[in-house]
């Protein structure tokens, strides 16, 4: 059974938006609300700057708050590892959304039901990559599978020092931070 | 669709390998529809949510776009769409399209049309274009546009005898700097891509070029991949743009001054021997006269005037000439700043030229070679014009593209004739010329004015007839030549039947041609095939195989005609008199401009002014996305990016909405103020295209502040009519 994860490398991302487009077109994501976003935090003070692009989404957390807080099961993890919400069983009782430290979870007003990314499972079962990583223009979203040793992702974890958002909170993400891979030798 | 386990399987096993997350290579659109089955279609076609014209494939699904995602055959897309791509969809189902043919009933600009079939508008079209035409001349009639449309209507009007045709991407864009490499070169830089080998480059130069915001898909990856791979970017820009948090040397340079900096650095890459002396030696003319020019430009005086750090200077330039010429000084695009501009780019082609990027690895790629065998259709040639146009006003080097605003100065003065007419397609030129009161201004004094667009703007609104276009996704075009490293030939064909009464551009000019009486010039046949029918002679007389393009991969290479780099058999031509880089022009010199760049300080803000600059969202292009739902979603309002020392200085806070006022008085719509450090104490930023004043656009109206409303002032390049535009400055007014 495959472990997916994304790794994504900050150094490549431009800031064009078009992963967030493309989500929002793939998974018919209400207006206003949003499954992935790309922050641009620009710190220091002119004219000495730094910035950090930071995608964020669903870190389909290995010990998800989401998953343990929900009273109906709605939230589940599957083999695959992913955090996935079964629309059926959800009641719309946003408490998966306010234990979420992540804040990437939102409620489809239209059905009711708590919506979030779901690395794209309907694209995974036809073998295709996520929306988002499929179309980022810098190549900055890489998605695989950690249980094979030789996917992209596994190969760049083990190669590049990496990070996790709010490791501090002990939920055990799946999206990985790295700047620059593979470096000019 | 749902898709089944055994319609993947299926799949599956055509594609090479069939392991999951091997990413389902595309190889035909009509072998992945069928692999799914059901009412699933695949149509490869050619993205329009901007001019880089990335090849795109629309899923459609009981005839109705899906999804839109790109085309790994086409060197433009490469697999991927940016934002606007992905939201194609959003323009073709936007509820606000222009729906069916009007005819104005009332004043112009009130907005008040009446519903018009086709044979009703175009007969009237025809009529007027006719009485103007015998009354004042065919050159009395002049058409402006942007992108597809432009090529069905400069028929019309070469058949008609005018050649009164501009497009703004020359005097309000890239024209300067096309003529000054041409003037240097003999070649633009690459005119649907700059021809930049960014992802081998190892340090990369941007000057006034923000890539990442200016979200040209196929040079963003390769951006991206320079970045990754550890290319240094030297970013000169008075804004931490994306591409500035990208750099190793961000350049804050003072506004107006990025020439002093140009010449300084050429004069250290010559006074320390940096150049590339072989190359120099072999390929040029003209060096000691740039090394003479450049003299008096130390990097004490440019330090002086860039109000940048000398050492900055120096070591940035140092850094280029290290790994030239593996580098690249990028060409730019939207070139049209200061009035002066030429001289500008000029600065940048020697630059390269004396680095030898020119067909060097991480430098500039040589043209692809491919002859493409010309192709009429057996339309007769075109009569002459009856008199010469005024396309090019008084500027020596204006090119092919035209002047925008030497045909507007004629509507307004009649000098040296009458203009009577305008044909817009494709282009809001409320939007896209400065000094919107001329603009308005001539369109007043028009006898007929003719839209054809997709959305009822702040342009189309003024006119008398307004034919509604179908989308890019609702009709063919092209073929498309593809000059990247390679050249080929792409594919744009409906996803979906147009919808409403719309209709494809090459139609309505096909039309109007046989009402005009001129039907030896209109497509071949009366159907809606016909256009596809003459894609089909074309691919032939192409040798391009038109099954191929159409059905399976939508775009074809030309076999061997990427060769971009020079070697010992493949040297670069270069087309000017000399067949040299002339880093000395004595066409400029014929003309009484400098031949060598010069510096000229350019006017300073007043005192509690601020120069305006203004800049692109990668979510939109120009005006002409605002509406589109996704995109606007992303991207409402456009901010005034104030630096934050001003902004406590003014007592303005972040988020507060706030009014600019130029130098004429002019105020724009309220806007938000960003207070920021990513911007000089100097200027204020905003992104282009915002702040519509056109009702019928429900979501864009009124969304943020329009930037051309301020440019109510600006400076004519003397040598291509480029009209520079940042020399407009504002004061803030803080009751918003």
């Amino acid at each position: 059974m495959p472990r997916y994860a994304m790794v994504i490398d900050q150094s490549r991302c431009i800031g064009c938006m078009a992963c967030v487009v493309a989500c929002k077109r793939e998974n018919d994501v209400p207006p206003e609300n949003y499954r992935t976003r790309v922050l641009e935090i620009v710190q220091g003070t002119y004219p000495t700057l730094t910035t950090e692009m930071r995608s964020e989404l669903c870190n389909h957390c290995d010990n998800a708050p989401c998953v343990s807080i929900c009273p109906t099961g709605a939230s589940h993890h599957e083999e695959d590892g992913t955090v996935q919400i079964d629309r059926k069983k959800c009641v719309g009782c946003k408490a998966c959304i306010t234990s979420c430290p992540y804040n990437v979870r939102y409620i489809n007003e239209e059905h009711g039901y708590a919506d979030k990314c779901s690395f794209c499972q309907h694209r995974l079962r036809e073998g295709k990559k996520p929306a988002c990583v499929a179309t980022c223009v810098g190549g900055s979203r890489i998605f695989g599978d950690l249980d094979d040793p030789e996917s992209e992702v596994s190969k760049i974890l083990r190669r590049v020092g990496h990070r996790v958002l709010k490791k501090e909170v002990g939920t055990g993400p799946n999206i990985y931070y790295i700047n620059q891979y593979p470096k000019r030798a | 669709m749902a898709f089944s386990r055994r319609n993947f399987l299926k799949y599956a096993a055509m594609s090479a390998g069939g392991a999951v997350l091997a990413d389902t290579p595309f190889i035909s659109a009509e072998a992945r529809a069928k692999a799914e089955g059901g009412n699933v279609k695949y149509v490869p076609t050619s993205c329009e949510m901007c001019f880089w014209k990335c090849g795109a494939v629309a899923k459609v699904v009981d005839g109705k776009v899906v999804k839109l995602e790109g085309n790994p055959f086409h060197p433009q897309s490469r697999g991927k769409l940016c934002a606007r791509g992905q939201a194609g969809i959003g323009q073709l189902y936007d509820e606000d399209r222009l729906k069916h043919p009007m005819i104005l009933d009332g004043p112009r600009g009130e907005g008040k049309y009446r519903k018009a079939s086709w044979d009703e508008a175009l007969t009237l079209v025809a009529e007027k274009m006719k009485a103007i035409a015998e009354k004042h001349g065919p050159e009395a009639i002049a058409m402006m546009s942007h992108g597809s449309p432009g090529d069905y209507f400069t028929n019309v009007l070469k058949a008609m005898g005018s050649r009164n045709i501009a497009f703004p991407s020359f005097a309000q864009c890239k024209g300067i700097r096309d003529v000054a490499w041409e003037l240097t070169f003999g070649h633009k830089p690459g005119s649907s891509c700059e021809r930049v080998d960014m992802e081998n480059s190892r340090v990369i130069v941007l000057l006034g070029t923000h890539l990442g915001e200016n979200m040209h898909n196929s040079q963003n990856q390769e951006f991206a991949e320079a970045v990754s791979r550890g290319a240094k970017i030297i970013c000169v820009d008075p804004r931490y743009s994306t591409a500035a948090s990208k750099s190793a040397f961000w350049l804050p340079i003072k506004p107006g001054t990025d020439t002093a900096l140009l010449l300084a650095w050429i004069n250290i890459v010559i006074s320390e021997e940096l150049y590339d002396k072989e190359y120099v030696e072999k390929y040029t003319v003209g060096f000691d006269e740039v090394k003479e020019a450049v003299a008096e430009y130390t990097p004490e005086w440019a330090a002086q005037e860039t109000e940048l750090p000398m050492r900055q200077i120096v070591e940035a330039v140092r850094e280029l000439c290290r790994y030239a010429p593996n580098v690249v000084v990028h060409p730019g695009r939207h070139y049209s700043w200061y009035g002066n501009d030429t001289q500008r780019a000029r600065a940048v082609a020697i630059l390269n030229a004396l680095l030898g990027t020119w067909g060097r690895k991480g430098g500039m790629w040589l043209p692809p070679k491919a002859k493409f065998a010309s192709f009429n259709d057996g339309n007769p040639a075109y009569p002459e014009a009856s008199k010469p146009p005024v396309i090019k006003g008084n500027f020596p080097f204006a090119g092919g593209e035209g002047v925008t605003q030497a045909l507007r100065d004629t509507t307004i003065n009649g000098k040296p004739y009458p203009i009577k007419a305008w044909l817009v397609a494709g282009t809001n030129l409320m939007k896209s010329l400065p000094d919107q009161r001329l603009t308005r201004e001539a369109i007043d004094s028009l006898d007929f004015f003719v839209a054809i667009d997709l959305f009822p703007t702040e342009t189309v609104m003024l006119a008398d007839v307004i034919l509604p276009e179908c989308t890019y996704l609702e009709r063919h075009d092209g073929l498309f030549k593809i000059k990247t490293r390679e050249a080929g030939v792409a594919i744009r064909q409906p996803a979906v039947e147009p919808m409403y009464e719309t209709k494809p551009a090459w139609w309505i000019g096909s039309e109007l041609c046989k009402k005009l009486g001129l039907k030896e010039y209109a497509v071949k046949g009366d159907g809606m095939d016909a256009w596809e029918d003459r894609m089909r002679r074309q691919a032939e007389a192409w040798g391009v195989d038109f099954e191929q393009l159409s059905k399976h991969t939508g775009y074809v290479t030309i076999p061997d005609s990427e060769k971009p780099y020079i070697t010992e058999d493949n040297q670069p031509v270069f087309g000017t008199f000399s067949e040299k880089i002339e880093l000395y022009s004595e066409e400029l010199e014929g003309e009484g401009f400098d031949p060598v760049p010069q510096y000229e300080p350019v006017e300073q803000p007043p005192k509690n002014m601020f120069r305006l600059i203004y800049g692109r969202s990668p979510v939109h292009t120009f005006s002409r996305t605002i509406n589109t739902q996704w995109l606007w979603e992303l991207h409402k309002e456009n901010e005034v990016w104030l630096n934050k020392k001003e902004a406590e200085r003014l007592g303005i806070k972040n988020g507060q909405y706030v009014v600019l006022e130029n130098q004429d008085g002019i105020r724009c719509n309220r806007i938000k103020v960003k207070a920021t450090e990513r911007i000089r104490q100097d200027c204020v930023y905003m992104v282009h295209g915002f702040g519509h004043n056109a009702p019928r656009l429900s979501r864009a109206n009124k969304s943020g502040a329009d930037d051309q409303q301020l440019i109510s002032k600006y400076i004519e390049d003397p040598i291509t009519g480029g009209t520079g535009m940042r020399v407009n400055f504002v004061k803030i007014i803080k009751e918003a």
